[in-house]
């Protein structure tokens, strides 16, 4: 059985099915772990084939991996999108995705409430490689388009920003970038696709950190890069690593020759090649597995922060609550547009009390794990100000929603009742 | 703009299962060509592709003498894959229809970014599948689970085992 990729399967298939079939040879249903680094040649002619990518197939596990291979596929699969680029982290994922774009001297613009690691990544190291990035409060998009430079190679935006619950208008964005002639780069991580299918919205490309809610079990770093297929690299000479002759591959040009394949293509052949930040076939496998579940957990995820949020909201130690689901938050409007089926599960409250008292209700947790991480089937818990946005300015960490009094949960998937009583019970003892 | 195509699986799997040999028309010798590319590809799948092309003619291209014309290609060939600019394909078309019975030709196949409704018309009227805007290529590839090695969305599920040649 097979459809045409326009009538597609529904979502709750493809994330068991896409991209992997029975494993040929043997009928091994589920995925096999490829733990291999080089796959041997049928003869040099094959080689030669293979090394000018005149035929597909694998090479070296730098570029590509079969295991890897099936989960780029599915979540290529789930974004709706033509192609897809594992790495090793979401870290790795966000260079990956600027660097056929990006030239030394030429800018970008991001959201300056991205996630802190970010604005840390962006506006520190990229300097490194004369990639200058400006921030910009996208909430008003006018500020997007006075960014605009000549050099502007592409706009950055979370769909759903950690740690905030702030909601980017993302057709509003793509409007801009399709007028500059640039593409528009949604972090899709926080709201995963399940709740937010930023290609229907205009994304041209999405990044993950599959870390998150995509793994989902807190097993394994990862990140990917995904293509819509449908930007033209070569409709003006922005992008010259896509448009113009490759000088590693004769000069052959890979707009020209690889049509709506070309980003991806260039992403396994010249990013990973060079930039080698790959991704290990056993956190693929992972991976996979935890997507094979992702509608489930998302549904539960979102509802159980709902009443999490909820719950803070009416708590008299709480000052306020950032949830994009909250009838008060200033995103809701935005949230029903972009993330109908929920908006998430990881968001910020303030602590009557300021730092301190977010310190100590982060401490005085039981059932909420203190870590840096988001996305786990566990409830975490954070105080950003002190850790993941400790590198950051304090004007940038009160614009990215990490002010002092602020603490960060992600809701996981336990007994709602333990959840809210972990919470009453830290935030009481915190009072004390 | 008119409306993107859509062909089954099943139509391309048929296409491409009973075709055996392939006139390339603009076919290029040189090597970073995609058509170069795809005849390179398709020979290795077991298809006789003969290269057509006025600028190459007489040049050997993978093995194989290249035609000035469709008309001048020696023997049978069931499919004509266009490598032309859309507004040339309909010659190249209407040569083939010219030919279709001395030649036994049965198909027609427009590259990526090839397309012309006009000429498929006639092609089908007289009776030959047409495919346009793809690439033979990259279909072969997606049905057969190969273009999913390099990360793409293939669009196809599938729990049924294939079955493999090991050669
Ligand atoms: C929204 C978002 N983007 C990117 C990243 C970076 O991902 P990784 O930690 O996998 O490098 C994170 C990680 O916290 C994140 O939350």
């Amino acid at each position: 059985m097979s459809k045409d990729r326009k009538e597609g399967f529904g979502f709750e298939t493809r994330m068991i099915h896409a991209g992997s079939q029975p494993e040929p040879v043997t009928g091994a249903r589920q995925t096999p772990i490829h733990q291999n680094t080089s796959y041997v040649f049928h003869d040099t002619d094959h080689a030669a084939s293979l090394f000018n990518l005149q035929t597909f197939g694998f090479i070296y596990s730098r570029l590509t991996n079969p295991t890897v291979a099936v989960l780029e596929e599915r979540i290529a699969s789930l974004e709706g999108g033509r192609g897809a680029t594992a790495c090793a982290s979401g870290h790795a994922a966000q260079i990956m995705a600027l660097f056929p774009l990006m030239d030394p001297g030429d800018d970008f613009i991001a959201s300056n409430r991205l996630y802190g690691g970010s604005i840390t990544q962006f506006g520190k190291t990229f300097k490194k490689f004369d990639w200058r990035c400006t921030f910009a409060d996208v909430d008003e998009t006018e500020n997007v388009r006075r960014a605009l430079t000549p050099k502007t190679k592409a706009i950055f935006v979370e769909s759903l920003a950690n740690p905030g619950g702030v909601v980017s208008d993302l057709e509003s964005l793509s409007a801009i970038a399709r007028e500059a002639g640039i593409p528009l780069i949604v972090d899709n991580t926080m709201a995963t696709p399940y709740l937010c299918p930023a290609f229907q919205y205009g994304a041209d490309l999405i990044v993950h950190s599959t870390t998150k809610f995509l793994s989902g079990n807190g097993t394994s770093t990862g990140g990917c890069v995904v293509d819509s297929g449908t930007f033209d690299w070569a409709a003006n000479d922005k992008f010259p690593s896509l448009s113009a002759p490759e000088p590693a591959y004769h000069g052959l040009r890979f707009a020209e020759s690889f049509g709506d394949m070309a980003y991806t293509l260039h992403s396994h052949a010249v990013a990973l090649r060079d930039l080698g930040a790959t991704m290990a076939p056993m956190n693929a496998f992972q991976t996979l597995l935890g997507i094979e579940t992702l509608s489930l957990r998302m549904e539960r995820h979102c509802a159980n922060a709902l009443a999490v949020a909820r719950f803070l909201e009416n708590h008299e130690l709480v000052a306020w609550v950032s949830y994009a689901g909250l009838e008060s938050s200033p995103y809701r409007d935005l949230a029903k547009k972009y993330l109908p089926k929920g908006a998430g599960s990881v968001f910020t409250f303030g602590v009557k009390g300021g730092y301190e008292s977010g310190v100590k209700t982060v401490e005085a947790c039981e059932l909420f794990s203190h870590l840096a991480n988001i996305g786990d089937t566990r409830s975490l818990i954070l105080h950003p100000a002190s850790t993941t946005h400790r590198q950051l300015t304090e004007e940038q960490r009160a614009a990215a929603g990490a002010g002092p009094d602020v603490v960060r949960l992600s809701i996981g998937l336990e007994t709602l009742d333990d959840i809210t009583s972990d919470l009453d019970q830290a935030l009481r003892r915190a009072a004390s | 703009m008119s409306e993107p195509l859509t062909y089954s699986d099943e139509f391309l799997r048929g296409i491409l299962a009973g075709v055996r040999a392939i006139a390339m028309v603009g076919a290029s010798p040189k090597w970073t060509r995609p058509s170069y590319f795809a005849m390179k590809y398709l020979q290795e799948k077991g298809y006789r592709v003969i290269p057509v092309n006025p600028r190459a003619a007489g040049q050997d291209i993978l093995g194989e003498t290249c035609h000035a014309t469709l008309a001048e290609v020696p023997g049978d060939f069931d499919m004509v894959d266009i490598f032309r600019a859309s507004d040339a394909a309909g010659e190249s078309v209407d040569e083939a229809l010219a030919l279709k019975d001395n030649k036994n030709i049965r198909v027609i196949w427009m590259q990526l970014g090839v397309r012309d409704d006009a000429a498929a018309a006639r092609a089908e009227a007289a009776g030959l599948s047409v495919v346009m805007d793809r690439c033979p290529k990259i279909e072969y590839g997606r049905l057969h689970a190969e273009l999913s090695w390099g990360g793409f969305n293939s669009g196809i599920v599938s729990s049924r085992r294939r079955r493999v040649r090991i050669l």
